[in-house]
């Protein structure tokens, strides 16, 4: 139990930036129309994306003897980009069939 | 400095005077800022995917914030005096993705768009999953917090990888619906041994020793596959919408695990904001969230009185279906998610204009939930160049109603079934429905006589003012708008 607190107390940061960010997150999404609904969740699919980050870095700090380590954070650079481009590439296009009318 | 100030209450300026000595200082200064940059593209993009008009730009906007942050991570990024290496192998990694990614996005037909999102969700959630498994593999010590985040990392992560995509095989009619009685109690109980293993092995994690990640990881892989299995095709959006958002809670563990703001920011705006959208999708069809993971309908609805079988059904042919939509005043279009699947929106909107050229008004009723994504019928008639004040939304549609004279129903069924208003047995009683009933006259087309995708029987088939309009929609309406031409 110990142990939990202190990642609570070391986290604290970490936790107010959750907090908030889920407030932020019910906020930002409950003003959108029905009709925006798909190309949202395609949007919001892509910036989870973000995930890549830390792909990212798991790769770039792997020792260079570690192939278990390489070729895991090898595909996980691979998906993460996966996600991250065609996450908006698919909204993109979704959303200019929206614009040529405008 | 005043007798006030507690260094401890700032990370950032925990140690100051070790960060300025460092020579990192500068490149971490430039990567906190670019992180920090990226989270607010990430919330304004959010913000502007909220309206038609600025969409575009949000996306775009987010994207950029994201290969801002990509690009930072790469260059200034370091971590116990190491900056990122092996870039030869990252570089080539991310062209790899970027042009599967680019392609599969481009090549993707409008009717597939929510398998496609499903399977870009999965590969998330598999990034996420593998991070935590590397991440354990050189790290096996740490702090009970650690390990929270690790192996719920990794739940998480591969839930939403196996769910996904066998969310995609479904809706891209590859993988079957499968449900029984049993599932439902398994599932529960795989949960439960999936929780009560995390939870020991966060507690004592010698009690399990390192192969732990392994069983995890299987029975992770295995829910997921499981507890998407029996669900309808009718709730499948509402999965997708929750597969999102667990998605993005893997993410943001991603950014707890290596104090990374930006993936925190960006996985939580995510998995609340998909939360939210998830509990909105359930409202329009008035079910609860628990109710559609875990009592999946279809099957049963043996309660519901308009179960009688032998109440005949009117067929109409086309010229008779032609010349009563050419001589009405204002027709409406239902469409659902059979004219997604028979590739029809483009037909659809030649009637459309057909019927506009004969003076008739012409306008489309669009449910939240039709097709398998809400706003699903949107983007695919935006896609045919319907000119956007023709789609009118479920509300609106329905005060529209009783001055319609037809209404054409396009592959859609339960999202105009009469059950919803008034069978208090039927599965679906209480979801709001567009009330087509009240138009003067009602022309199903249909391909066969069978239940809809959710399994439920449609007294409207049967009611004084419909008549029956039986064949592929696609070919149906494109017989109907030459049927048309000739009236």
């Amino acid at each position: 139990m110990d142990a939990l607190f202190n990642f609570f107390l070391e986290n604290q940061d970490m936790i107010y930036i959750v907090i908030l960010s889920i407030f932020l997150g019910i906020e930002v999404i409950s003003h959108v129309p029905a009709i925006l609904h798909t190309p949202l969740m395609s949007g919001a699919n892509a910036i989870h994306g973000v995930v890549i980050i830390g792909a990212i870095i798991v790769m770039g700090h792997a020792k260079a003897d570690d192939y278990l380590a390489l070729t895991l954070g090898f595909l996980a650079v691979v998906l993460g980009t996966l996600n991250v481009v065609g996450g908006f590439v698919v909204t993109n296009r979704m959303l200019e069939m929206f614009n040529k009318k405008k | 400095m005043n007798s006030g100030w507690e260094p401890n209450s700032l990370s950032i300026l925990q140690s100051p005077i070790t960060i300025y000595q460092s020579p990192y200082y500068m490149s971490s200064f430039l990567l906190e800022l670019s992180y920090l940059f990226g989270s607010i593209t990430f919330v304004i993009g959010l913000k502007k995917l909220s309206h038609p008009e600025s969409a575009r730009k949000g996306n775009l906007l987010a994207a950029a914030g994201m290969g801002l942050a990509i690009l930072a991570t790469i260059l200034f990024h370091e971590h116990g005096g190491e900056r990122i290496g092996n870039i030869g192998w990252i570089v080539a990694a991310m062209g790899i993705g970027t042009l599967i990614g680019w392609v599969m996005a481009m090549k993707v037909k409008m009717t597939g768009m929510p398998q496609m999102v499903s399977f870009f969700n999965g590969m998330g959630g598999a990034c996420a999953a593998i991070i935590s498994m590397v991440e354990y593999h050189s790290h096996p010590e740490g702090a009970a917090g650690y390990f929270l985040v690790v192996f719920l990392g990794l739940v998480i992560g591969s839930v939403s990888f196996s769910g996904s995509m066998i969310a995609y095989g479904k809706l891209d009619e590859k993988i079957n619906d499968f449900s029984a009685k049993w599932l439902t109690v398994f599932n529960l109980l795989l949960l439960a041994v999936i929780i009560g293993i995390l939870v020991v092995a966060v507690i004592s994690p010698e009690t399990f020793g390192p192969s732990v990640l392994w069983v995890l990881l299987v029975l992770s892989l295995l829910y997921g596959v499981l507890f998407v299995m029996p669900i309808g095709g009718a709730d499948m959006p509402v999965v997708i919408s929750l597969l999102n958002s667990l998605t993005g809670m893997a993410a943001a563990f991603g950014g707890f695990l290596y104090d990374n703001q930006i993936m925190l920011t960006g996985g939580i705006l995510v998995g609340s904001a998909g939360t939210i959208l998830t509990v909105l999708m359930c409202k329009a069809m008035n079910r609860s969230l628990l109710n559609v993971i875990i009592g999946s309908f279809g099957g049963g609805g043996g309660s519901s009185s308009a179960a009688a079988g032998d109440q005949t059904v009117k067929e109409v042919n086309l010229t008779d279906a032609a010349i009563l939509c050419s001589y009405a005043g204002k027709v409406c279009i239902v469409p659902g998610y059979g004219l997604a699947v028979a590739q029809a929106q483009h037909i659809c909107h030649d009637l459309e204009k057909q019927l506009e050229a004969k003076g008739v008004e012409v306008y489309y009723a669009i449910h939240p939930v039709a097709g398998r994504m809400p706003g699903h019928m949107n983007v695919l008639l935006a896609e045919a160049d319907v000119p956007y004040p023709k789609l009118i939304e479920m509300e609106d549609a329905n005060g529209m109603m009783n001055s319609t004279d037809v209404a054409i129903i396009v592959g859609a069924n339960d999202v105009v079934n009469p059950s919803a208003e008034n069978d208090p047995g039927s599965p679906i009683y209480g979801m709001p429905v567009i009330q087509v009933w009240e138009a003067k006259n009602v022309i199903v087309m249909k391909r066969s006589m069978r239940a809809g995708y959710a399994g439920i029987e449609n007294p409207l088939f049967f009611h004084a003012k419909t008549k029956m309009l039986f064949g592929d929609a696609k070919d149906t309406l494109q017989k109907l708008v030459g049927e048309v031409k000739m009236t």
